[in-house]
């Protein structure tokens, strides 16, 4: 499989109430994954600050934590891209509000700016926690895509590691592929056999690509498709939420405009109300 | 799933039911029609090719199964207001001015079918969705007091008033003519009755109160023979029993006033040989184009509701395209416009009449035309012996029905909140106008909903966002599953329904509101409706993950409130204190409150057609399997509604058996017979046949199932309704509450029956 492997983990430190729990969490994934872990803080370098990270990691560090902390000041964004340019970070992990306020928003905030021009998998977490919180069911984006083969096997990758549960894969499609306006019984049953044969279709493309994914990861998993009609990247992530999932896994987007930003669709939808930790992979 | 095929043995099959039904209909349609067009300042024959035009167009081009097409009644008000306004600008006088002010409106209502149809091209038959339902409450209460303004003056022979005015200093709050001046000057025009000069006018007014009087009390009376003429048919046959007596019998001219007569009713050729002049010359004005879009919006409200009030009384739970409707709509009031008729529109009130005889498919709104093409053909000249006021009395009722104080308390048991909405709508539409009203109401609406939320950004940010998801579960088989996100109000309520609406209504839904912050009025009614299809239609439609809400007592919105609440206080009426003793004596389980679950009852042939409200003073043996109820139905929607109270009794069975329906041999069934109905002979027992009117699908099952000892028990027992639906007994005997004894009677003989059929079983094992 042409998954990335995570060697090298990076994590933005802030000073925040958040910054014991995403440490927390980033370290734990850092073990789980055998990767290094990388801590990054905007600002300048000082006794005190090395200390307090130190401390908190020190659980970690008893277990063998490979880390390192790179301290740099700057604009947040360049300081975070560029470094894990820099270190080759394969994962970045990002605290972020579930939902921001409405100038944030369209300005963008940090971990959303980053999200955007990132070359690596980032991940976006709403609810780090000290404790850990079992990872029981992930829920992955399998639309139509070049990049859904490697985001499915990541996600199982991911799910094997965090001794996942379940795994849904939602396949979303969209209105206009069933082209068939419900006015009377006749066009409704002529809509649902559609509907019917497309979900039949998106099932059988997602379990080609579960076939190719190397058993040992499949292990004790429970697998379940699921074919939704609507607007590609809200409606899986409204699925994610209403399913409770423990973490949903994207492929990145393409570029980004402004004007995507106002008229948002796929991944931007997500970005905007967050329903749960999300995975993007690159 | 497969459809069912349509075979043309299957539609002539049916034909007589439906020309019996369209007969029926055109009873109504005929008074209706006429009263309506007159009441909009038109031609009285106008309302008749309204009728017929719609019915010959929309029967053969529109979407829909049992809908009757017909002059609308709420549009009475804007026709009417506009002829004026076009008769006093033609500089002409009287008749004259009216007659060119018509021609002008003509134009408007042709324009108007014109918009309509494109709205139907454009597929908005989701348009009425945008309205919030307290605002359209208050637009309908509007119309109905517009109507009644108009129309009570001349009920009572003071055609031409203008009624009063009223104000304080220079302030003035309303003044003459204006529909307030009308509303407030009817107590003066009631004082005057009873001091006309003229008894010409003391007889037209009589005529009107007793037409009122018959359309009032005629529902009350629940005799089969009777009924099969409806009330606003007695209004017009009796008056020209009437006249005739006056001038064979006693030899006299008719003693009502020669002005208060229904005039110029043209014959048939002059109809189709002198179209009128539509007067096209004030087609860039925009006032004009105000009336076009007023008359557009009114219609398609008005069909559109009523569509979706009919579909749930489809006997064939077939769902009717909305917007091939409004394209047919449009079309028909294109022609009925270049012919001198109204908007057509469809019409709930006489749909649903036809649903009650029998009507199961489009050809009946056919031959309602068809049979009033027959009336005008051959009664043109009888029809001039029908006074107005009479006419106007069937008017008079129709706005007290959109306007009464039932419509008031009901948005009131909903939220206080509703009734602002709906006065402020109610109170600009009078004073200023319809769509000003109905905007009004929108905005009013908006804000009460911003206030009750406190945030404007709620609104703000999802407004756009597609907030709801609708996927069909893939583990249990068809569970479809529908989460709805941040709001859910009359502004996004389209995005829910048009998933609903995809949804096959004999499926299982689960509407989830959890992760819904706020949910409106409009939309938990609306909501209510697709619960009542899906029952009738056998889905189930569930809401669930409002408990959150229903803590937070700032959220009046929600229907849960009509929850029946246990009655604490024993206060029963002595009637129920009787049942209660009854059920002591017969170990029976009693109770008096009332019970809102009534599927048990809908697979009944009885109920097709009709609305099961509740059932109430259940007695129940310890495991159900016989119940004695009293049970309130209604049949029939808006001015030919009938709430009806009965004594049922419901008797379960452990066997299956054939559906079918037994009753008393009588004249109707001769009638409806003679219709299509097909009475089933049983053989070697030609009295049972004689006597009793058998009926049901399976013939060859039923004639078997009927032996000996079963048609026996029948001849030596008192006449019940009985009717089977395949697992269970539906016994009563008259459309009303039994006393005890008839209560103990009617126990006696389900417990008999049940027996006869379990020996009969034991007998066959």
């Amino acid at each position: 499989m042409q998954q990335k492997p995570f060697y090298i983990i990076g994590i933005g430190v802030a000073f925040s109430p958040n910054l014991k729990a995403n440490i927390h969490e980033a370290a734990r994934f850092s073990l789980l994954f055998q990767a290094k872990l990388i801590l990054i803080h905007v600002g300048k370098k000082s006794q005190e600050k090395t200390q307090q990270i130190e401390e908190i990691l020190k659980p970690f560090i008893t277990q063998n934590l490979s880390y390192e902390l790179v301290f740099k000041t700057g604009d947040p964004v360049d300081v975070i891209l560029s470094t894990s340019k820099e270190k080759n970070v394969d994962l970045l992990i990002l605290g972020a509000l579930q939902r921001e306020n409405f100038v944030k928003y369209y300005v963008g905030s940090i971990a959303r700016k980053i999200t955007r021009k990132a070359n690596c998998s980032i991940l976006l977490m709403i609810k780090p926690s000290i404790e850990r919180i079992p990872c029981k069911h992930i829920v992955v984006n399998g639309l139509q895509n070049q990049k859904t083969k490697q985001v499915i096997s990541s996600a199982f990758y991911v799910g094997h590691h965090l001794d996942a549960e379940k795994i849904t894969i939602v396949e979303e499609i969209r209105q206009q592929e069933v082209a068939i306006n419900v006015d009377d019984d006749k066009s409704l049953r002529k809509a649902n056999i559609k509907k019917e044969r497309l979900e039949m279709r998106e099932t059988n493309r997602v379990k080609k690509i579960v076939e190719e994914i190397p058993e040992d990861y499949l292990k004790e998993i429970v697998i379940k498709t699921q074919p939704i009609f609507g607007k590609r990247g809200y409606s899986i992530g409204h699925y994610a939420q209403m399913v409770r999932a423990d973490l949903l896994v994207m492929n990145a987007p393409g570029k980004i405009t402004f004007w995507d930003r106002l008229f948002p669709h796929d991944i931007e939808h997500i970005l905007t109300e967050l329903p749960t930790d999300v995975l993007i992979i690159q | 799933m497969s459809p069912k095929k349509k075979t043309i043995k299957d539609f002539l099959k049916t034909l007589p039911k439906n020309i019996f039904s369209g007969f029926v209909v055109s009873l109504i349609a005929l008074p209706l029609g006429l009263g309506l067009a007159m009441a909009s300042e038109a031609p009285p024959i106008a309302g008749i090719i309204t009728a017929v035009i719609g019915g010959l167009t929309v029967s053969i081009l529109g979407g829909s199964n049992v809908t009757i097409t017909g002059p609308g009644n709420s549009l009475v008000g804007v026709v009417a207001g506009a002829v004026l306004f076009y008769a006093t600008q033609s500089g002409l006088e009287g008749e004259l001015a009216t007659q060119q002010g018509y021609f002008v409106v003509l134009a408007a209502i042709i324009c108007s079918g014109i918009l309509l149809s494109i709205l139907g091209f454009l597929r908005l038959g989701k348009l009425a969705n945008f309205f919030p339902s307290s605002a359209i409450q208050g637009m309908l209460a509007a119309i109905g007091l517009i109507i009644l303004a108009k129309s009570t003056h001349t009920m009572l022979a003071n055609q031409g008033t203008k009624g009063i005015s009223l104000a304080f200093g220079n302030v003035t709050i309303f003044e003459e003519g204006s529909v307030l001046g009308l509303l407030f000057g009817i107590p003066k025009t009631i004082i005057g009755v009873f001091s006309y000069d003229n008894p010409g006018l003391t007889y037209a007014a009589i005529a009107g109160v007793l037409g009122l009087i018959i359309m009032v009390f005629y529902p009350k009376i629940r005799n089969k023979y009777l009924q099969l003429i409806p009330a606003p048919m007695w209004i017009v046959i009796l008056p020209i029993l009437f006249s005739y007596y006056y001038e064979f019998v006693l030899q006299q001219p008719n003693p009502i006033d020669p002005s208060y007569m229904i005039s110029n009713i043209p014959d048939f050729n002059s109809i189709v040989t002198n179209l009128p002049t539509v007067d096209f010359s004030h087609i860039t004005s925009p006032a004009f184009w105000s009336i076009v879009v007023t008359l557009t919006l009114i219609a398609s409200i008005e069909s559109l509701l009523s569509i979706k009030a009919v579909d749930k009384l489809d006997p064939e739970k077939r769902r009717s395209s909305v917007n091939r409707d409004l394209k047919a709509l449009g079309l028909a009031t294109v022609g009925s416009g270049f012919l001198g008729g109204l908007n057509v529109v469809t019409v709930i009130a006489r749909s649903s009449v036809n649903v009650n005889n029998g009507g199961s498919n489009r050809s009946a709104n056919f031959f309602h035309a068809f049979f009033l093409v027959l009336f005008i053909a051959l009664f043109s000249t009888q029809l001039t012996r029908i006074p107005l006021p009479a006419l106007m009395a069937i008017l008079v009722f129709t706005g007290y029905k959109l306007a009464s104080p039932n419509v008031v308390k009901k948005i009131f048991s909903i939220g206080k909140e509703q009734l602002i909405i709906f006065f402020i709508t109610l109170l600009v539409t009078l004073k200023i106008g319809l769509i000003e009203g109905i905007l009004l109401g929108v905005f009013t609406t908006l804000i009460i909903h911003l206030i009750i939320n406190k945030s404007f950004s709620l609104f703000f940010r999802n407004l756009l966002k597609p907030n709801v998801l609708m996927f069909k579960e893939q583990e249990n088989e068809g569970n479809y599953y529908v989460s709805v996100k941040h709001f859910c109000s009359f502004l996004n309520f389209f995005k829910l329904k048009n998933k609903l609406d995809t949804i096959p209504e004999n499926q299982d839904v689960i509407v989830d509101f959890s992760m819904c912050e706020f949910v409106d009025h409009t939309v938990m009614e609306n909501l209510n409706n697709y619960q009542e299809l899906f029952e009738k239609r056998g889905g189930h439609f569930e809401v669930i993950g409002l408990d959150m809400h229903g803590t937070d007592s700032e959220h009046p919105f929600a229907l849960r409130r009509i929850l029946p609440i246990p009655n604490l206080l024993s206060n029963l009426t002595r009637r129920q204190k009787t049942i209660e003793e009854l059920a002591l004596d017969y170990n029976l389980n009693y109770e008096s409150n009332k019970n809102k679950n009534v599927h048990f009852l809908e697979d009944f042939l009885f109920f097709r057609t009709k609305k099961i409200n509740h059932t109430y003073n259940q007695l129940a043996d310890d495991n159900s399997s016989i119940r004695l109820f009293d049970l309130e139905f209604s049949e029939g929607e808006f001015i030919a509604k009938e709430v009806v109270r009965a004594t049922m009794m419901y008797v379960s069975l452990q066997e299956g058996i054939p559906e079918f329906t037994l009753d008393r041999e009588g004249f109707l069934e001769k009638v409806y017979a003679f219709a299509g109905f097909e009475d089933i002979p049983i053989d070697n027992h030609t009295d049972f046949s004689n006597r009793f009117y058998l009926l049901g699908e399976d013939k060859l099952a039923i004639q078997s199932f009927f032996n000996d000892d079963l048609v026996h028990f029948f001849e030596s027992n008192p006449y019940y309704h009985v009717e089977s639906n395949g697992k269970a007994l539906l016994i009563f005997r008259k459309e009303r509450l039994s006393n005890i004894k008839e209560i103990k009677v009617v126990f006696d003989f389900g417990k008999r029956l049940k027996n006869v059929l379990q020996v009969e079983k034991v007998v066959k094992l």
